[in-house]
């Protein structure tokens, strides 16, 4: 079984009088383990393709198998917990939590699962750890580096043992050292098991990836093993 | 679902950012739980007080007092024409079903005089009946009786301030006191009443047999005559047919033809002070509703600080909302931080209104009150404006689309 299928789905958008398909019949399907690069233009329909893949939107027609669960046809409410439970996500603007600890933040989505707190504590210093940032669990947002912050983010995506990270353009903030120091950190966690999807416009990033999807207007049009991947050497 | 614990810590930091903005915004429902405070221990207080009065001047009470004199017409006022007799307050009792007891008195300010003190008072000349019906105790001693009555005893029984204006510290009892220049043994003191609702000291008096003021005393032309009679209605309903059978009575025994005035008016004290208290009522009731009118605009306020907030911290619920937080979540925690507010709001209210309270207690005349109730009532009642004008916010908030919120710069 796959982790990820889509299967002819369409996302249109109606303004006015005239409707725009964002995506048109997009086919596509994920296996545990892999690691994708999506790129493509803006308005490519790469950012609605990912808002679906992550539950933060709902197509217009077509189906949508998340780890054997057909999510497309759920509640807002029902996509809330699929987000908390089987996706973790990393954004290009690290969207941590202002005024709030990088301990408190990594903790967030174990808060809204549930988890007692003894728990929460014990797992998000375990991944604070797994990012290098065991001694920064203290620090604000604010404190940290635009590296270090997208690292806390990571830590976050990880923390509930989701199998999927969605990383939507990861490095777009990012100096080019640090950015091969973040993609370097997706490289290991792929190989830890982690299926990762990353959107990018960047080719020297999506050269990390094992697979390229390239999208536009609204289509696939094409999708290949990456032959050319960047080695990280391994620590 | 979200514990409480981290929807407290959560709101507590959230609150803590804009200090400035969150303690004007408990201000609104500080000032709002305070002024209802005060303003119900005001009018508890002056309900209170009217009630003591009542039970100091005893209840269902009516008093007839004789008619005003018209010497070249110029009138003179109550009981200045000997219209009422004691036969007159005998046949009330006799003839009048609504009347439970009656009271004849008759009363003029003499000097008292005890060793080289004296004291200048108003003296009762009373019935027996005259101490149940006006609530009047004997602290210690006897009080006047039948016999007193009859044979014209010359025994008087002191109220507390005339006793220690007269006698200091010593015991009177069985002490002889010269009223208007007569010998009278004082045979009892009279239970303190304290101050009536007018401000005159109740205790500044003395209380004779009706008989002896009448005969040896006051020295009348009009032997029987009474200044009043002090009536006892069966209850309060019977107050008003009690009035119109006295009335009826009087008319008739006074020979006053139908187109004659009466000689004699009828007050209601009971009633009048049953009016006060109504009044005094209504007057809480209306200071209580404006007092709540600025709870509810310290309630508005609070919605706008928390729309505010919603909107400040879209990117915030955007980034809650992407990492699994339900609409229901949301909801919980811009509700909570609303409820909070008020909360504290009325926290602190509640000790300015206790505090406001008993200052105004200490610097003004009325009596205040501080009960339980009321500060129960107006803190949740903070509550319950933080929670209604929460909701809105906070269910704006959970509707928001993540993918925009996440968007929002």
């Amino acid at each position: 079984m796959k982790l990820i299928e889509i299967k002819n789905l369409i996302k249109t958008y109606e303004t006015g009088d005239t409707s725009f398909n964002a995506l048109n019949d997009v086919s596509l399907s994920v296996d545990t383990g892999e690691f994708v690069a999506i790129m493509g233009a803006s308005g490519s329909g790469k950012s609605t393709c990912m808002n679906i893949l992550g539950c933060l939107d709902k197509p217009t027609s077509g189906s949508y198998f998340l780890d054997g669960i057909d999510v497309s046809k759920m509640s807002m409410n029902e996509l809330s917990t699929i987000r908390n439970r089987k996706l973790g996500f990393v954004f290009q603007g690290f969207n941590l939590i202002p005024r709030t600890s990088a301990l408190e933040n990594v903790e967030m989505p174990m808060i809204y699962k549930g988890v007692p707190p003894e728990e929460r504590i014990k797992r998000a210093k375990a991944a604070l750890k797994i990012v290098g940032l065991e001694y920064r669990e203290n620090h604000l947002p604010n404190q940290m580096s635009g590296g270090q912050q997208q690292r806390v983010a990571i830590a976050r995506a990880i923390v509930n043992d989701a199998p999927i990270i969605l990383a939507d353009e990861p490095t777009g903030n990012l100096d080019t050292k640090t950015s091969i120091e973040v993609m370097e950190f997706f490289v290991k966690l792929n190989d830890t098991g982690k299926t990762i999807i990353l959107v990018t416009h960047e080719p020297d990033i999506a050269q990390y990836c094992k697979r390229i999807v390239r999208f536009k207007d609204g289509n696939i049009i094409s999708d290949e093993i990456n032959t050319n991947r960047t080695e990280v050497k391994s620590a | 679902m979200i514990d409480f614990e981290s929807t407290l810590k959560i709101s507590l930091r959230s609150l803590k950012v804009n200090k400035m903005r969150s303690i004007l915004t408990s201000l609104g429902i500080i000032i709002g739980v305070s002024a209802v405070i005060i303003m119900l221990s005001i009018g508890e207080g002056a309900k209170q007080r009217i009630n003591k009065d009542i039970a100091s001047m005893g209840s269902n009470l009516l008093m007839v007092m004789s008619g005003s004199t018209t010497s070249s017409g110029v009138r003179m006022g109550s009981g200045t024409q000997p219209t009422l007799t004691i036969k007159d307050s005998e046949a009330m009792l006799k003839h009048c079903p609504s009347v439970l007891e009656v009271a004849p008195t008759v009363s003029q300010v003499q000097q008292l005089v005890y060793s080289n003190q004296n004291w200048s008072t108003t003296v009762n000349g009373i019935t027996p009946g005259y101490m149940p019906i006006r609530m009047w105790e004997v602290e210690t001693g006897r009080g006047i009786s039948e016999d007193d009555l009859k044979n014209n005893t010359k025994v008087a029984l002191l109220g507390t301030t005339v006793t220690e204006n007269l006698f200091g510290d010593m015991d009177p009892i069985n002490k002889t006191v010269r009223i208007g220049g007569m010998p009278f043994k004082i045979i009892g003191i009279l239970k303190s009443k304290g101050q009536n609702g007018m401000g005159q000291d109740q205790d500044d008096t003395v209380l004779i047999p009706i008989t002896t003021a009448q005969k040896k005393l006051f020295g009348t032309d009009f032997p029987g005559m009474v200044k009043h009679i002090s009536v006892q209605a069966k209850d309060e309903n019977s107050l008003e047919s009690a009035q119109e059978e006295i009335t009826e009575l009087l008319r008739e025994r006074h020979n006053l033809g139908k187109t004659k005035e009466d000689d004699f008016t009828i007050r209601n004290f009971t009633q009048m002070l049953e009016t006060a208290k109504q009044a005094s009522n209504t007057m809480a009731i209306l200071l209580g509703s404006i007092a709540s009118v600025s709870l509810l605009v310290g309630g508005i306020g609070i919605m706008n600080i928390m729309l505010v907030s919603v909107t400040e911290r879209t990117k915030e619920i955007g980034i809650r909302m992407a990492i699994g937080a339900t609409a229901m979540d949301i909801r919980i925690q811009f509700l909570f931080e609303a409820l909070l507010l008020s909360l504290a709001g009325g926290f602190l209210g509640v000790i300015v209104g206790v505090l406001g309270s008993k200052i105004v207690g200490l610097f003004s005349e009325m009596t205040v009150i501080i009960s339980p109730i009321p500060v129960l009532i107006s803190f949740g009642f903070a509550g319950i404006v933080g929670i209604l004008f929460g909701y809105y916010p906070a269910y704006k908030a959970s509707l928001l689309n993540p993918i925009e919120a996440l968007r929002y710069e």
